[in-house]
């Protein structure tokens, strides 16, 4: 059951008035440009026992990403093809709104569009993760950590599970009799192999202003945000209008096309962040 | 099988006979619960959906209640047998997530500021699945809404366009969305050009969005036309008494 | 007055159906909302225009009480200085005991159960009503407190003008045929008391639903007429 947000921030009336008149002269009450996002760092293999991560700081949000891969079975549509899983946390450290528990339908909504980026645009190649082809595949689990939130969790995310994803070291494994598979984590034999770069586009609507990367102050104003997925080719690889609000056509388009911008932007800082891990060879 | 093997669009004409912007054949009626405020049932070829709308009225949990407007729950569920193998009646991820999308897609029209601390509840049952489940829940949401009588600024029509076989198809049933390799479904609020959801689960060039929305909007027209054909059905066919 | 209507008198509307443009007065602001000089049809409901004054009188919805309506309400729960009182609106009426006792309540003393019980039906006007909170409800007045016999007839709110009618002509009509005490308040319950026979108290409630059925139907006062002298006739009691 989703019910309209009740534990929302109380917005002071004269907050949006004076928020919409400045964005009227295209700046913001952080001081940032419209299609400005805030400082990006991301440190990559930050979690030693996982096979793959990313601590993303944008601005004040932090988030942590973190790849555990595992023997499974595939699934009987795809027996060739390792399982991606992602799934979200949304810490309670990280919010006085956020309470321990199952993720809520904001967590799941996060993952889920995510998932659809990175799966739909082939971003991870899954066929290079069968172990035995139709038995034993490798399930490749990424789980988001929500550490801190100051708004914009979906890119910061995003662009956590793609550095994360990057930088994944697949372990030894050797196969034995009856369909066994022994995985040895003190050897790594290959680098995770991705096809493609993919991240996403936060574009918010405050009144008919259109502004990148919200901060939690932003997003308590906003009517609503559109994510883009964007490839490193300048695909849309996916798109999720989230919250109550509308687009017209118009906004739509112009939305779109900031996010096919900024996307590249984005994508070159996970791919310097990558950079700096070791690669197996 | 591995997408793109099955050929899905012969001559121009799709698996199903369709045009590559026809509907399929939908039908809609309100009405159909007697215990409901307000109900509609309305099936996008074979999809079948069921809504139900509840309220306003004192919410089932007082948390719940906003001091400035109503709270709008919902809930958009697949009956068991609504699929090819029988779903779990537990919730999944893909129903949490759609429950949200389709209130976020119904809130932009519903007058909630006139009932402060009530509640309205719009409850979906897939009854039928073939494609297209949340774009034929929306619009049998939107019509179970004005049927209970609540103030909306418009009603919602959805639909979902789709690439198949590098075509861009207009309502795209199971077997497309299965072989396909977009999904794109949109909901507008057809009277003031309001888009109230969008969602992309495939890849698209910026060219191809912008001939999908075209085509998600003639789509959008006509359902949007049989719903304002349905609600006024529902009078003018009370037949005068002698 | 400069204005355009894009729809005719006595038509049924739907939600965001463009009526009109221009300096339009609204009789209905909650069922006809505007924006940017446009004016829009928020329900599925029937087009008045009377002096120059556009209404939307809805087909379906709840009943939501204005300060002043007269109401009939069923106990549904029993406080200790005050009664819950359903009148069909999406929250319970409260119905204090020293209004209707119309004394000071002596909580020690006075078990308010044995004055109004639950399942109680009281005739009562809307006092106050909050935004948000549960109106008030009155007993003061000639005619208002507990009623104790009558028919209790409910219909869809929404449907109560037309049970009314222009300046009453439909309930005039109705009283004039039937010799019956009949009372119509604002929230779909209707009272039905002290009719000469049963037969005639038929039908009056029959008449009432059929008014209800087809509400918007145009004609209706003289089909209403027509009906009831065909029972009449074919229950003997005119020739």
């Amino acid at each position: 059951m989703s019910f309209t947000p009740t534990t929302e921030y109380l917005v002071p009336k004269l907050k949006l008035e004076t928020l919409l008149a400045i964005l009227g002269r295209g700046v913001r009450l952080n001081g940032r440009r419209l299609d400005e996002y805030r400082p990006i760092s991301i440190i990559t293999d930050y979690i030693p026992n996982a096979d793959g991560s990313a601590l993303v700081k944008l601005g004040n949000t932090q988030v942590l990403v973190g790849i555990k891969l595992e023997v499974g079975t595939p699934y009987p549509d795809t027996p060739n093809d390792g399982n991606l899983i992602i799934n979200a946390e949304f810490m309670p450290t990280a919010s006085p709104i956020f309470e321990p528990g199952p993720p809520d339908e904001n967590a799941i909504e996060l993952a889920r569009v995510i998932d659809r980026g990175i799966r739909e645009s082939r971003a991870v190649d899954l066929s290079k993760l069968a172990l035995i082809p139709g038995k034993r595949v490798w399930n490749l689990w990424v789980d988001i950590y929500v550490l801190d939130h100051d708004g914009n969790l979906i890119d910061a995310s995003s662009m956590g599970v793609l550095a994360a994803l990057s930088t994944t070291k697949v372990p030894k494994a050797e196969i034995k009799e009856n369909n066994e598979v022994v995985i040895d984590k003190t050897v790594r034999t290959s680098q995770l192999s991705i096809n493609k770069y993919v991240t996403t586009v936060t574009v918010a609507k405050i009144g008919e202003h259109l502004l990148v990367d919200p901060d939690l102050e932003e997003e308590s104003l906003m009517d609503a945000k559109l994510i883009v997925s964007v490839t490193d080719d300048g695909l849309i690889a996916g798109l999720q209008k989230s919250g109550p609000g509308y687009f017209t056509e118009e906004e739509l388009m112009k939305a779109i096309s900031i996010g096919l911008n900024k996307g590249k932007e984005l994508i070159d800082i996970i791919k310097g962040s990558v950079q700096a891990s070791p690669q197996v060879v | 099988m591995s997408k793109g093997k099955v050929k899905l669009i012969d001559n121009g004409l799709r698996h199903d006979g369709r045009k590559l912007d026809e509907l399929r054949t939908i039908k809609m009626e309100v009405g159909i619960l007697k215990s409901a405020n307000g109900s509609a049932l309305v099936e996008y070829g074979k999809t079948k959906v069921i809504a139900a709308v509840y309220g306003p009225r004192e919410p089932q949990m007082k948390f719940m209640a906003l001091p400035n407007r109503a709270t709008i729950r919902c809930r958009y569920h697949m009956a068991s047998f609504s699929t090819h193998e029988r779903k779990s009646p537990a919730p999944t991820r893909r129903e949490i997530e759609l429950s949200k999308v389709i209130r976020e897609a119904l809130e932009p029209v519903i007058l909630s500021e006139l009932y402060p601390r009530t509640s309205i509840d719009i409850f979906i049952e897939v009854i039928n699945a073939d494609g297209g489940t949340r774009t034929a829940s929306i619009t049998a949401a939107s019509l179970a809404l004005a049927d209970a009588g609540i103030p909306m600024k418009d009603l919602v029509a959805s639909v979902a366009v789709g690439k198949v076989d590098g075509y861009l198809v207009l309502d795209i049933d199971e077997i497309e969305d299965m072989y396909g390799s977009a999904d794109m479904p949109v909901a507008m609020a057809p009277a003031l050009g309001r888009i109230t959801l969008l969602q992309l689960n495939g890849v698209l060039t910026s060219e191809e969005f912008i001939q999908a929305l075209n085509l998600a909007k003639a789509g959008i027209k006509q359902i949007y036309e049989i719903q304002k054909e349905t609600l006024k059905r529902k009078y003018l066919t009370v037949k005068v008494e002698d | 007055m400069s204005f355009t209507l894009f729809i005719q008198n006595r038509e049924i509307v739907t939600p965001g159906q463009l009526l009109g443009e221009g300096k339009l007065t609204v009789a209905t602001p909650v069922t006809i909302y505007s924006i940017d000089g446009k004016f829009f049809s928020a329900v599925v409901g029937l087009v008045n225009i009377e002096n120059e004054k556009i209404s939307v009188i809805p087909l379906e919805g709840y009943y939501y009480p204005k300060v002043g309506d007269v109401v009939i309400g069923v106990i549904s729960s029993i406080g200790i200085t005050s009664w819950e009182v359903d009148i069909r609106a999406p929250y319970p009426a409260l119905l204090y005991a020293s209004d209707f006792l119309n004394r000071p309540l002596n909580p020690g003393r006075d078990m308010i159960s044995d004055y109004l019980n639950i399942g109680d039906v009281v005739l009562a006007k809307v006092e106050v009503v909050g935004r948000g909170r549960a109106p008030i409800l009155t007993t003061k007045g000639k005619g208002f407190g507990k009623v104790s016999k009558g028919y209790l007839i409910e219909i869809n709110p929404a449907k109560v003008p037309r049970v009314i009618g222009k300046k009453g002509s439909m309930l005039q009509l109705l009283i004039a045929e039937c010799k019956c005490e009949i009372t119509v308040t604002q929230n779909g319950r209707i009272l039905v008391d002290n009719c000469p026979n049963k037969d005639l108290e038929e039908i009056v409630i029959l008449a009432i639903r059929k008014i209800e059925r087809e509400a918007h139907i145009p004609g209706l006062t003289d089909r209403v007429k027509e009906f009831i002298i065909k029972e009449k006739v074919r229950r003997g009691l005119l020739s």
